[in-house]
């Protein structure tokens, strides 16, 4: 996931982590850039739940503004260091969280969800499937779990299905703005509570959108991501 | 007016009430408050161009509504959980008071310092002493609009931006305050503009910069101006003739 978030060469990787040890001052930081990775479908492919406006919207202005936003944070990060500037370097960190989790969560939730004619929708099966209903009682209370999680969130964020990494037991996390999934949770599926993320369609009528997405989930996506070691 | 067909209904099931006197019982009934929504002060068309009457007719019937409604339901909550003695239940509904008193306090203070583009309000020759204190503060006019608007698209997420006066001889400060969080210190709130994209989404799209470049058109600096030579007490009393 990282080397499609962040493209770098092997060689640019390596002198990334070097670089704070052996570059002189004056060197220019080189390294790789975020880029908005394409949509796996198109932006009319997830109607009528959510509409193709909303979609290269999303897509094309709000997921490119964290792409820029990060490449930004970064550039600013890289001269700071480069200068020796670690007060300044450490002053960015809101921006790269918030451009960076912007990048990563938009990522995610492109690739977990899928056009109701194709893998999107219906209920996953297999190894996820009994997960589920073991950490949730049925695949319906894990639903009416995760959308009492969405309608709970106050003000903008995410609603995350995750996968403790100890337990490996399932679990429900929301994240305020766009703060990523991190530390002891891998992020299995996630939807974007963000206003911008269904206003044009649903208005204020938000529980809409949120009973709508579950035609759109790709469970495939949330299996592999379950099922990865 | 106190809605007490419903907290009535309420506490009838929580059992430990069974054990309070009737003075008691009456006196958690006569505390109860139903906050209702305050009525815009314009039409919802009023401040178009700018911002577009179904922007501004959803905002308010709906989504300020919500926050009214939410709050009331919060505090009947909390009612029966103090009448009920369980702490537990009481310090569980503390954040969503906040959050929808917030949304209540904030959008009730916001429609009240917007005013249709080009009326008397909406120009800051409404506000000869708040201009002047602005000028002392950033310099000139100019700077403060530069210095506010950057603080407004700096929010990550959902929030509001401030102008505030500290305390009765402060001086002026800019500020932000993320979801519904009100300005609830000792600060006047002068002015304050939404920045959740309910605000501005159906018209501006992901284009925030130009709802704010948009929004100081309508500015109601009377209110404003009012406001910054008023106490906290004054700016709030809005809310307390909304009850
Ligand atoms: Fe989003
Ligand atoms: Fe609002």
């Amino acid at each position: 996931m990282s080397s499609t978030l962040l493209r770098t060469t092997p060689i640019l990787r390596g002198a990334l982590r070097a670089s704070g040890a052996v570059k002189p001052a004056s060197a220019t930081f080189v390294r790789g850039k975020a880029t908005l990775p394409d949509l796996p479908y198109d932006y009319g492919a997830l109607e009528p739940h959510i509409s193709a406006k909303i979609m290269e919207l999303h897509h094309s202005k709000h997921h490119q503004t964290y792409v820029n936003g990060l490449n930004s944070a970064l550039d600013t990060i890289g001269e700071a260091e480069s200068k020796g500037d670690f007060t300044k370097a450490a002053s960015i960190a809101p921006l790269l969280n918030f451009h960076g989790g912007g990048h990563l969560n938009h990522t995610l939730f492109w690739e977990n969800l899928a056009p109701a004619s194709r893998d999107g929708g219906g209920e996953p099966d297999g190894s996820l499937k009994k997960a589920i209903e073991t950490d949730f009682g049925s695949f319906d209370s894990f639903r009416k779990q995760m959308n009492t999680s969405l309608a709970g969130i106050q003000g903008s964020g995410w609603a995350w299905l995750v996968k403790d990494k100890s337990s490996g037991n399932l679990g429900l996390v929301t994240r305020a703005n766009q703060d990523p999934v991190t530390g002891q949770f891998v992020p299995l599926l996630g939807i974007d509570a963000w206003e911008h993320a269904y206003y044009l369609q649903y208005e204020n009528r938000k529980a809409e959108y949120f009973d709508a997405i579950w035609n759109v989930i790709n469970w495939k996506t949330v299996a592999q991501r379950f099922e990865k070691p | 007016m106190v809605n007490i067909g419903n907290i009535w209904q309420y506490l009838a099931l929580q059992s430990p009430l069974q054990s309070l006197s009737g003075d008691q019982l009456n006196a958690t009934k006569m505390a109860v408050t139903t906050y209702t929504l305050p009525q815009l002060p314009y039409a919802y068309d009023a401040l178009e161009p700018y911002i577009s009457s179904q922007i501004m007719e959803l905002h308010h019937s709906k989504h300020h509504q919500a926050y009214v409604t939410n709050l009331n339901k919060a505090l009947e909550s909390h009612l029966a959980a103090v009448a009920g003695t369980d702490i537990a239940g009481q310090i569980a509904l503390q954040q969503a008071i906040k959050f929808n008193g917030g949304g209540h306090i904030n959008h009730s203070l916001f429609w009240q310092n917007l005013a249709p583009a080009g009326s008397e309000e909406a120009s800051p020759s409404a506000a000869k002493e708040l201009v002047s204190a602005i000028e002392k503060t950033w310099g000139d006019f100019e700077a403060f609009k530069k210095a506010f608007s950057a603080a407004l698209l700096g929010i990550q997420g959902s929030g509001w931006g401030w102008l505030v006066k500290d305390g009765p001889q402060g001086g002026l400060r800019i500020v932000t305050t993320k979801d519904q969080d009100p300005v609830v210190g000792g600060e006047v709130p002068v002015f304050g503009v939404d920045m959740w994209e309910h605000a501005y989404y159906l018209q501006y799209l992901n284009g925030k910069a130009a709802y704010v470049d948009n929004i100081w058109n309508v500015i109601n600096w009377k209110t404003a101006e009012d406001r910054f030579l008023g106490s906290r007490e004054d700016a709030f009393s809005v809310l307390k003739a909304a009850l």
